[in-house]
């Protein structure tokens, strides 16, 4: 048990440590203070106000990393998340807007339209892999962009109101019925004494994140689904040997990937803003990746990579008053993902090889026979 | 009388058919191609398709994916999956920007080919040394070169005249363009030749004038780093298949234990060759900040290292292979970026024919279900075509859309993608990890 802890801390440690050093000679570089803007990042997130901003956020990071990770745990590289949640955003939040029910249906709804359209657009890749073989890394990468061209034309040519001035039009869908909002947890929340300024809400979403994530640990280990999801990542003979049909595999993990992809596109639209517009946050999707890579692909690993995620990002806020681009947040993304994959990678080696040798160890002193008696 | 043997008739000797060879049937269905290019062009009056401007964008179009695809193929050739072309490219354009706006046009292409040599080295400590799976490297190198790019583009470029944190000031100068002498009205010595070819392309004759504007277009007004671009094809063939440098690289992507028993040192073959592919999408970024923008701009690069992987696979990993097909798509692109509405409808109307034709191969080959598919999407096609231009009316002439032409490059690669060669022959080990004293 301790040995297990060791090794699943042990690299993330090292990984932080590497992204630390990396961000502080950056730092050094174009000479400012690693120290003071460590001080400001830390006293930064120690507010009330940068805790939910972070939940938040990190709450939308971890479904996009569970969408990734599906894939990630079949060997399928599910790279389109980005495309995918844009897509099941826009068409989810024009279809509800036009709908009208009760609340108790409203976002149950929303979250089962938007399932299906994500899922839907991943399956084209899952389908163009099965059937044509093509790679679909580029597959899905290249419906990213089909996706933001479709979006585009429709913002433009059907989804658009007027402003408030009458003469220009804003490319956006109609706001949904506030049945379709989701409510938020501060009225829970606050019951334990927390008391939250005024603006400043957690999202109901983050209890659904935490849903989807208890899900994906069921599916994933304790059903037959995820058994097979498992060995077809692990060794395709094997499942094709046990008698799962890989074909049949790769179009519904797909279809599973894209439709997390369309709960992650209800985290922004159900909880803020309402609309989908020029304002919908974008690049949600590769986040996920990121996050699910860093987290190993298991939804306890993703979430924490997806609050460290979030919090690096909002404590880079802080540094311009340092003097300090914001955007060497993400070279201390970029530096921490990168290390963290080969330190996972490092110490899954070196493990392999001590079990091993430890094996054999065993297995050779049962079998080496006792020494002969000396025969007089 | 002792038996004369005679020896068998080799097959060579036989008198063969014109149309039996593989290369022959290739030149004709060029040939058909061609015709059917230049009736389109005659039938719906858009002689912007076939025109010199047409052929010369469809080169400066290709030439990035091209070198994304070469860049990929010296890396999957020695066994290494290059998922990173594009974070390599995009280190290539701001490189090239940043040396450009300080020293220069050439300067600027040293500079990023040298940020896609780091790129690859990158990528290659990690899959070569640490041994990680080659797309999750590849993915990751993606996302640090983009937020790498953007730190250094908001430290240089900030605050500079015509610099901001998404694109860098100017670079210094271009390159001078060249022509063809005597033919397509090139400079010899200060004297302005005739351009006869351009003079045969205004005449808009059948067949003679598409090629007239073919043969210009390959011919006028590009620079010596298109020409450098196009030279690396003979170059990338003769080191990857008549050097033993080559020979080993090759060796490593289709049995690295076997090129390992021989003494090649696989690790630093495959350094040397990553090096060399991060080198060439670096040079596709530089090709794209000079030749392109004349600048580094943010999104400049939007996809076309994955488009150039999709090369790489349509090209059958040979360099010539991949050529054509960064012809054909950057035909395609240049035709949507240079020319008018109506020439993009043409487009429509001859990607539908072009379809069309592979279904019918399709169908040669029994092969129903691609039939069935390749028609239907021909059918999409035509029928965009025709119910748009039965919308056409004296005021409002049908025009695709700005965002469906936005889309046209990704739903190619898609097309490409799909409807490739079943022959397809990746190198053996081309994307297995692969440890000192492995086998197989």
């Amino acid at each position: 048990m301790k040995n297990r802890l060791i090794q699943t801390l042990l690299p993330i440690g090292v990984a932080a440590l590497l992204a630390a050093v990396v961000g502080a000679t950056v730092m050094l570089l174009i000479g400012s203070n690693p120290i003071d803007a460590t001080r400001a990042m830390v006293s930064y997130l120690d507010s009330t106000d940068s805790v939910v901003a972070v939940l938040n956020r990190s709450s939308w990071y971890y479904v996009s990393g569970l969408a990734a990770a599906i894939g990630f745990r079949m060997g399928l590289f599910n790279i389109g998340v980005d495309g995918q949640y844009r897509i099941a955003a826009l068409l989810t939040a024009a279809l509800g807007a036009e709908v009208s029910l009760p609340a108790a249906l409203h976002v149950p709804f929303m979250f089962i339209v938007a399932m299906i359209i994500g899922g839907a657009f991943a399956g084209i890749a899952g389908v163009l892999k099965v059937k044509r073989g093509v790679n679909e890394v580029i597959s899905t990468i290249m419906l990213n962009y089909v996706a933001t061209g479709i979006i585009a034309y429709l913002l433009i040519n059907y989804f658009w109101t007027r402003d408030a001035s009458g003469r220009d039009l804003i490319p956006k869908t109609d706001l949904l019925d506030r049945s379709a909002w989701m409510p938020d947890l501060n009225a829970l929340i606050e019951k334990f004494g927390f008391h939250f300024a005024q603006g400043v809400r957690v999202h109901g979403f983050l209890l659904v994140a935490a849903l989807v994530g208890i899900i994906f640990y069921v599916v994933v280990w304790r059903t037959r689904f995820g058994f097979d999801l498992r060995m077809s990542g692990l060794n395709p003979f094997a499942a094709r040997s046990s008698g799962v049909n890989p074909n049949a595999m790769i179009v519904r993990t797909m279809f599973i990937s894209g439709a997390l992809a369309g709960v992650l596109a209800m985290g922004p639209l159900l909880s803020e803003g309402h609309v989908y517009g020029d304002q919908f946050p974008t690049q949600l999707g590769f986040t996920g990746i990121a996050v699910a890579l860093l987290g190993r692909n298991h939804p306890a690993g993703i979430a924490f990579a997806a609050v460290v995620w979030a919090s690096l990002e909002r404590a880079s806020q802080a540094l311009s008053s340092e003097g300090i681009p914001t955007e060497i947040s993400r070279i201390l993304q970029g530096t921490l993902l990168l290390s963290a994959v080969i330190t996972y990678e490092i110490v899954n080696r070196r493990s392999l090889a001590a079990t091993t040798r430890r094996a054999s160890e065993l297995a050779s002193s049962v079998l080496t026979p006792a020494k002969p008696e000396v025969i007089r | 009388m002792t038996a004369v043997a005679v020896p068998p008739a080799d097959s060579a000797d036989l008198p063969r058919a014109w149309w039996a060879t593989r290369r022959n049937r290739l030149i004709v269905i060029a040939i058909v191609c061609w015709v059917a290019v230049s009736l389109v062009r005659v039938l719906l009056d858009a002689d912007d398709l076939t025109s010199s401007t047409a052929f010369r964008a469809a080169i400066r179009t290709g030439i990035p994916v091209f070198l994304a695809g070469m860049g990929g193929l010296f890396a999957e050739r020695c066994g290494v999956v290059n998922i990173g072309l594009e974070g390599m490219m995009i280190l290539g354009t701001w490189f090239a920007g940043f040396a450009g706006w300080h020293w220069g046009p050439w300067v600027g292409v040293l500079f990023g080919v040298i940020g896609g040599v780091l790129g690859g080295l990158l990528h290659a400590l990690a899959t070569v040394t640490f041994g990680i799976d080659h797309i999750v490297s590849g993915v990751a190198l993606n996302i640090i070169a983009a937020g790498t790019t953007r730190f250094l583009a908001d430290q240089f470029f900030t605050g500079q005249i015509g610099g901001s944190i998404s694109q860098s000031p100017p670079v210094k100068g271009s390159i001078h363009e060249q022509s063809l002498p005597f033919l397509s009205g090139g400079e010899l010595f200060g004297w302005r030749s005739p351009n006869p070819l351009q003079w045969l392309e205004f005449k808009h004759w059948f067949l003679i004038s598409d090629t007239a504007g073919l043969l210009n277009g390959l011919t006028s007004r590009h620079n010596w780093l298109t020409i450098l671009a196009v030279v690396i094809i003979p170059i990338a063939t003769y080191v990857l298949w008549r050097t033993p440098f080559g020979l080993r690289l090759r060796s490593a992507g289709e049995r690295p234990s076997a090129a390992d028993s021989l003494g090649v040192d696989v690790y630093r073959i495959r350094y040397s060759a990553l090096a060399i592919s991060g080198g060439l999408a670096g040079l596709g970024g530089s090709y794209l900040a000079i030749n392109g923008a004349g600048r580094y701009s943010e999104g400049q690069v939007s996809g076309r290292g994955f488009i150039g992987l999709a090369m790489l696979i349509f090209g059958n990993w040979r360099p010539v292979g991949i050529a054509i097909g960064s012809t054909l798509y950057g035909f395609i692109e240049g035709v949507r970026l240079c020319c008018s509405g109506q020439t993009i409808v043409a487009l429509v109307l001859l990607v539908s024919l072009a379809l069309a034709a592979l279904a019918i191969t399709q169908l040669l080959r029994r092969n129903w279900p691609a039939f069935v598919g390749t028609l239907f999407v021909s059918g999409l096609f035509a029928t965009y075509y025709i119910v748009g231009k039965a919308t056409d009316s004296a005021d409002k002439e049908f025009t695709v859309p700005r965002e469906f032409t936005y889309m046209a490059p990704y739903v190619l690669t898609l097309l490409f993608l799909a409807f490739a060669s079943q022959r397809l022959r990746p190198p053996a080990a081309a994307g297995k990890l692969w440890r000192k004293g492995d086998t197989g």
